[in-house]
């Protein structure tokens, strides 16, 4: 029986569906990231995507985004197939990543950082003859998404390495959201956050939903999940171990499917969302 | 955006550069010897240290380029030896301009075998400069027999002319030196393949994460280094008008002084050309000033390597300070 024929209200690539994952595995080594896992992610929802760690919840994002190359396993996105071989494809494609890492450059500056492979050259000669960048535009439209996002740095020019771990996470955060024209994706973009830029970044997750993006939300808190998300897919040991309703479920039996304490397939499906569950 | 403030902020910006701590040394190098000795503070004395900066400066040019991407370069002064020899052996079949553009080729060429082995094979450049620096040299030496080639003067020696302005002889290699460093410093700071050496030398993992082709970058910068190591071949020609297959052997570790003197750190994404410029030329100033002051030339090394060691502990401490 398929998960289409289960849950005919989210069948597998329709409009609905946007990004569309199936039958992902990724090794290194004996070491098994990624088992058969499946994902889906459907127009105009976030979906939170928990587990513990280790479970493979940046595995199988970065299998999705070209970050990793799995050893098996089909990706779709908007129902075509894609193959993204590096991440350049990926965001090429729409689908913006805030990965665990990070991945800024700490002796470049926060403008430098936000434009960081797609620079903006200025116009004329000095920027088509010399290639010369546009320094004051970029740092501009950067200082706009910081402020967008309600992050405050003394200066724009600020080298990313004198930020602080939060800061730091905000910038990777407006980056992706301002980029963004299909998806976001973020892997624990609160884990080094304050109370208030916690807030602001879970404010920004609904304000690029509102935007009519979905988000894709790692994370570790449990009352920031549910907080925002319209799904929950809970990763177990390298799979999708069930998707569940936030509206429906309790924090309580997320946990207990996370941990292993409760079997995906033992769950009410009352409680369920979609496929996989 | 008001223009006081962005003054201010450049203002600021400088004086945490690395460069301001490399200047302010070379400033006080130079009062210092002018006012200790009395042959030093004359336009002679200062045209011929700006003569005798011009190769390693130009060598530490491309070797902070590949510095930056946290590489190191042991065999620039091998790959600029080669360029004086395959230009030499043509002009004396009478092709100068042939010569040149293939000295040129087989700069860039050589460059291009260490940029494909470090960014391909992801093979450490330390090793594999260190294999090149041995094979090249050997070639240049097999090439003309261990024999030194002459240079007819002419178009190959215009780089030791020069004209005079105010006392001071400037050298046409002393000319393109210096529009070389201006030309890097462009490149590398307001263009996006600079934006994108700085990235790929501190964060590789994150260039890549942001789309940037790792590789790419990294083979452009040594195939651009032995670009300009051949443009160091010529500047060499018109200092000395030999082409010697067993000159230059120190300029790699030279070069390298200068660099890392200059304020960019060996552990790649901080510095650039103009700190290097300095670095050039507070070496050649110590050297220089040593001399005038009738100090033996070994403590000038010792001077010159305790710099070194001050330089990368510089680097450490900022870095530091910074995580
Ligand atoms: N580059 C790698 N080499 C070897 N093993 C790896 C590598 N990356 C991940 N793994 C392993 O794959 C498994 C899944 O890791 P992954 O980072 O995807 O987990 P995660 O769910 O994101 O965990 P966390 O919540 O801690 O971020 C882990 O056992 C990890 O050790
Ligand atoms: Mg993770």
């Amino acid at each position: 029986m398929t998960d289409a024929a289960v849950h005919p209200s989210v069948p597998e690539t329709t409009d609905e569906v946007v990004l569309y994952a199936k039958g992902l595995k990724k090794k290194y080594g004996h070491v098994t990231a990624i088992a058969d896992a499946d994902f889906q992610l459907c127009a105009n929802e976030v979906l939170a995507v928990i587990g513990d760690n280790g479970a493979g919840k940046s595995s199988l994002i970065k299998a999705i985004t070209g970050a990793l190359a799995p050893d098996e396993g089909t990706v779709f996105l908007k129902g075509q197939r894609v193959h993204f071989k590096n991440p350049l494809d990926a965001r090429l494609a729409g689908i913006e990543t805030v990965y665990q890492e990070l991945a800024v450059c700490p002796e470049l500056d926060i403008a430098a950082n936000m434009f960081l492979g797609r620079e903006r050259r200025r116009p004329g000669w000095r920027g088509g003859l010399l290639r010369g960048l546009d320094k004051a535009a970029m740092r501009k439209e950067a200082a706009d998404h910081m402020e967008e996002l309600g992050i405050r740095v003394q200066s724009i020019t600020q080298r990313v390495e004198t930020l602080s771990g939060g800061q730091r996470q905000a910038v990777a955060v407006a980056r992706a959201a301002a980029w963004a024209t299909n998806v976001v994706i973020m892997d624990e973009p609160t884990a080094a956050l304050g109370v208030r830029e916690t807030g602001q970044v879970l404010d920004l997750i609904l304000r690029v939903k509102a935007r009519g993006l979905p988000v894709v939300l790692i994370s570790h808190s449990m009352p920031e999940v549910f907080q925002v998300a319209d799904r929950i897919h809970i990763h177990r040991l390298g799979r999708r171990e069930a998707v569940v309703d936030p509206a429906m479920a309790s924090m309580r039996d997320v946990v207990a499917v996370m941990t292993g304490a409760l079997a995906g397939s033992e769950l009410p499906s009352a409680l369920k969302a979609g496929p996989g569950s | 955006m008001t223009d006081p403030k962005g003054s201010v902020d450049r203002l600021r910006g400088f004086l945490t550069t690395q460069v301001a701590g490399p200047l302010a040394a070379l400033l006080v190098a130079i009062v210092v010897f002018s006012a200790t000795t009395d042959t030093f503070l004359n336009p002679a004395n200062f045209s011929l240290m700006l003569q005798q900066s011009v190769v390693i400066g130009t060598l530490a040019i491309g070797q902070t380029l590949i510095i930056l991407t946290a590489g190191i370069d042991l065999a620039n002064g091998a790959i600029m030896v080669l360029g004086t020899i395959v230009i030499a052996q043509f002009a004396l079949d009478g092709n100068i301009v042939l010569g040149l553009m293939l000295g040129m080729l087989a700069c860039a060429a050589a460059g291009a075998l260490n940029g494909m082995i470090v960014a391909k094979w992801k093979l450490p450049p330390f090793i594999v400069t260190l294999g090149t620096l041995t094979v090249l040299t050997a070639t240049a030496r097999l090439m003309t027999d261990s024999q030194s080639l002459p240079v007819e003067r002419g178009l190959l020696t215009v780089m030791g002319q020069g004209f005079s302005v105010a006392g001071f002889t400037v050298s046409w290699g002393v000319v393109t030196w210096l529009a070389l460093t201006a030309g890097f410093a462009y490149a590398l700071g307001r263009t996006a393949w600079g934006t994108h050496v700085y990235a790929v030398g501190d964060s590789p993992n994150a260039a890549k994460l942001n789309g940037i082709k790792v590789d790419r970058v990294l083979f452009s910068v040594y195939v651009v280094a032995g670009l300009v190591y051949a443009v160091g071949a010529w500047l060499a020609m018109g200092r000395t008008p030999i082409a010697d297959p067993s000159a230059y052997q120190t300029a790699n570790l030279d070069s390298i002084t200068a660099v890392v003197i200059g304020g960019t750190s060996l552990f790649g994404g901080r510095g650039g050309v103009v700190g290097t410029l300095i670095g050039t030329l507070i070496v050649v100033v110590l050297q220089n000033g040593l001399t005038q002051a009738g100090i033996n030339s070994l403590y000038q090394q010792i001077a010159t390597g305790a710099l070194v060691v001050v330089a990368v502990l510089v680097d450490q401490i900022i870095r530091r300070k910074d995580r």
